[in-house]
């Protein structure tokens, strides 16, 4: 789904408020292949400080999911770049799955990751993806086994998504060889492309994970750090931020 | 496995191998001899099981209905049934090779009984508690620093219950190879509600063997609170299949649920997914997860264990709430006629109780879990008479 090597960004929707997030992503899809809009959870368990907090201040703010479609839709007049929806299951519970998955296609997203989704509870979930073109996308982990990894590949019609360490996102100073031991294991299993996430922060980072392979690198947390800084006024810090990040690519 | 619908694994991919492997390790020792021997004796000998099934007679006369019955879990070791669950996990975690066992805790009496079962049986514990908890519940910080467990305060979200556990799970994600969650409730991803349930089944296995001893006969109603359900689940469970016997599960109303200020999730909540399971929650349109009140902390929980949704969706047991007030007087109320201080959870389900035995007949039994004791909540019972020091 991406051009490679592929820099992916995450930001979530309505940190600190919807208007702002409209003026993030197109600083971000100046310098991404693909963007990754985290829906604002209230219990959002596999996120780290950064990420928690930027949940809070969206939700703070009165972001809805609505909001969210919304804010792809306003997108899209702008731009093409694929946009992937990253949400807890909760959210997409309640609404009803094919009803989320419906209205979220038709605001012009492209795949979706739920994050505490895993295959064994999907049937339903990837039965409706199918049904509405929309692309899936699976984390896998380090300890992930082969077989598993497998099956995340095949469900996975949009890219692979590979957790770097065990642990929470959140930047870090060195990812860990977790994350190459993964890489190279998926390498051999996987067809679809592979994205690597969690702790990446650095240009360097990016550069050591496509050097070995990657197809894309995921940045969250270091963005969303900028975002917690400066507020409204991020806009101009992410950009430095990508253009380093983007330096990595280029090697 | 599922309980229908409800229940599942619904968490991030790094959890399902640590949670297979629990599944595992749980399914070859929970029929082992020697293991259900070392529980066994612990139960007896440290915790002080059999807990004893009291006949209230004093609260029966002053009532004029149905007999009623309290099943004792308040004079365990630790003040509450709690212990049940964490020394049978405590155990599991050992059989596993783990060396520290990490936990969640409200108003920190399940933190407490991990305190014991770490210092019993020799493993590290950290304990995670919301920072509004930490601030309320001094004594029991108190109490758990000194059976040697670290408490961490979480200042994410809204700071409670369910926070805790959001971050005790972000610990686990990391930690998994060397630690086990003890998860406190019958909550969570398959397969802690199983696992809690089994654990916690003991109370009922004793009440059915005991109440068959002295009546001759099962009991008509068993009442008993619930907030994640573990206490309830756990004098339930035998009785499933005797469809004659009554379950009665009594959730907290608050200040009343028309005023939002409750945590009755399976009498207001909708269904969800929350801390890996499917089950009933209290929450917005949008699916975020609601903050609730009690004025028992063991019962300030958005959510529910998945069995009991089922147990409700089936219709084999009924889901009631009863207000602060409500339980603030049944708590006096025992106080007074049997002298013994109920824990104010478990004044939920004696409210409820008293209310019933009233609309029943004399030769009619109820068995009420009385799942802890109520030192704990002095503090909190001080406060709120001091509005209305009349009712002493």
């Amino acid at each position: 789904m991406f051009r490679k090597p592929a820099l992916i960004t995450f930001i979530t929707a309505g940190d600190p408020n919807v208007k702002a997030t409209l003026e993030f992503l197109l600083v971000l899809d100046k310098y991404s292949e693909v963007i990754e809009l985290g829906i604002p959870f209230s219990d959002p368990m596999a996120d780290g400080k950064a990420i928690q907090k930027a949940n809070v201040r969206a939700l703070k703010a009165g972001t809805k999911v609505r909001d969210v479609f919304n804010v792809v839709r306003e997108f899209r007049e702008y731009s093409d770049t694929p946009v992937v929806l990253m949400t807890y299951y909760n959210p997409v519970y309640r609404m009803g799955v094919e009803r989320f998955v419906r209205e979220a296609k038709e605001s012009g997203a492209n795949a979706m990751i739920v994050v505490d989704l895993p295959l064994e509870e999907a049937v339903e979930y990837l039965s409706v993806c199918e049904k509405h073109d929309m692309g899936t996308v699976f984390l896998a982990a380090p300890n992930t086994p082969n077989d598993r990894l497998k099956a995340i590949d095949e469900a996975s019609s949009a890219f692979v998504y590979l957790i770097s360490l065990y642990g929470t996102t959140g930047a870090r100073d060195k990812l860990s060889q977790l994350a190459f031991d993964l890489l190279s294991r998926a390498k051999k299993i996987c067809s679809k492309p592979l994205a690597v996430g969690f702790g990446v922060s650095k240009a360097e980072h990016v550069r050591e994970l496509i050097k070995a392979g990657a197809d894309g690198v995921v940045v969250g947390s270091a963005i969303v750090d900028i975002i917690g800084r400066y507020g409204e006024d991020a806009g101009d810090y992410i950009e430095d931020k990508l253009k380093e990040l983007r330096g990595g690519l280029n090697f | 496995m599922k309980f229908g619908e409800f229940g599942g694994m619904f968490v991030p991919e790094v959890l399902i191998p640590p949670l297979k492997e629990l599944e595992k390790a749980y399914r070859e020792l929970k029929d082992d001899e020697e293991f259900k021997k070392e529980l066994d004796y612990y139960l007896r000998n440290y915790a002080g099981r059999p807990t004893p099934l009291y006949f209230a007679k004093n609260l029966t006369e002053k009532l004029g209905g149905a007999k009623i019955y309290l099943k004792r879990e308040d004079l365990l070791h630790s003040g509450a049934h709690k212990i049940n669950n964490t020394i049978g996990q405590a155990l599991l975690a050992k059989f596993m090779g783990k060396s520290r066992i990490i936990a969640e805790t409200g108003a920190g009496q399940h933190g407490v009984a991990t305190a014991i079962a770490g210092a019993l049986l020799g493993l590290k514990v950290d304990v995670y508690m919301g920072a509004k908890d930490v601030e309320r519940q001094k004594m029991n910080v108190f109490r758990m620093k000194i059976l040697g467990a670290n408490v961490v305060p979480v200042e994410s979200g809204s700071q409670t219950l369910k926070d805790a556990i959001n971050e005790a799970l972000r610990d686990w994600v990391a930690t998994f190879e060397h630690t086990h969650y003890l998860i406190g409730s019958v909550v969570g991803p398959h397969p802690y509600p199983t696992i809690v349930r089994d654990f916690q089944s003991v109370i009922g296995k004793e009440t059915k063997r005991q109440i068959l001893e002295i009546e001759g006969t099962l009991p008509d109603a068993i009442v008993a609170c619930v907030g994640g359900g573990s206490n309830a689940i756990g004098i339930f469970h035998p009785f499933i299949e005797d469809k004659k016997v009554r379950l009665i599960g009594v959730e907290a109303a608050g200040k009343g649920i028309e005023t939002g200020k409750h945590s009755a999730s399976l009498c207001a909540g909708k269904k969800g997914i929350l801390h890996g399971m499917l089950s009933y929650f209290l929450q917005d349109e949008d699916g975020q997860i609601a903050t609730t009140h009690s004025i028992a902390a063991g019962l300030d929980y958005p959510g529910v264990g998945p069995e009991h949704a089922w147990l409700k969706e089936v219709g084999r047991a009924e889901y009631v709430a009863v207000t602060d007030e409500q339980a603030l007087k049944a708590f006096l109320e025992l106080s007074k006629t049997e002298g013994i201080l109920p824990a104010l959870e478990s004044a939920h389900a004696l409210a409820y109780a008293m209310e019933l035995a009233k609309e029943m007949s004399r030769d009619e039994i109820i068995v009420v879990n009385l799942s802890g004791r109520g030192d704990k909540d002095l503090g909190i019972v001080m406060e709120a008479l001091s509005c209305s020091a009349n009712q002493l």
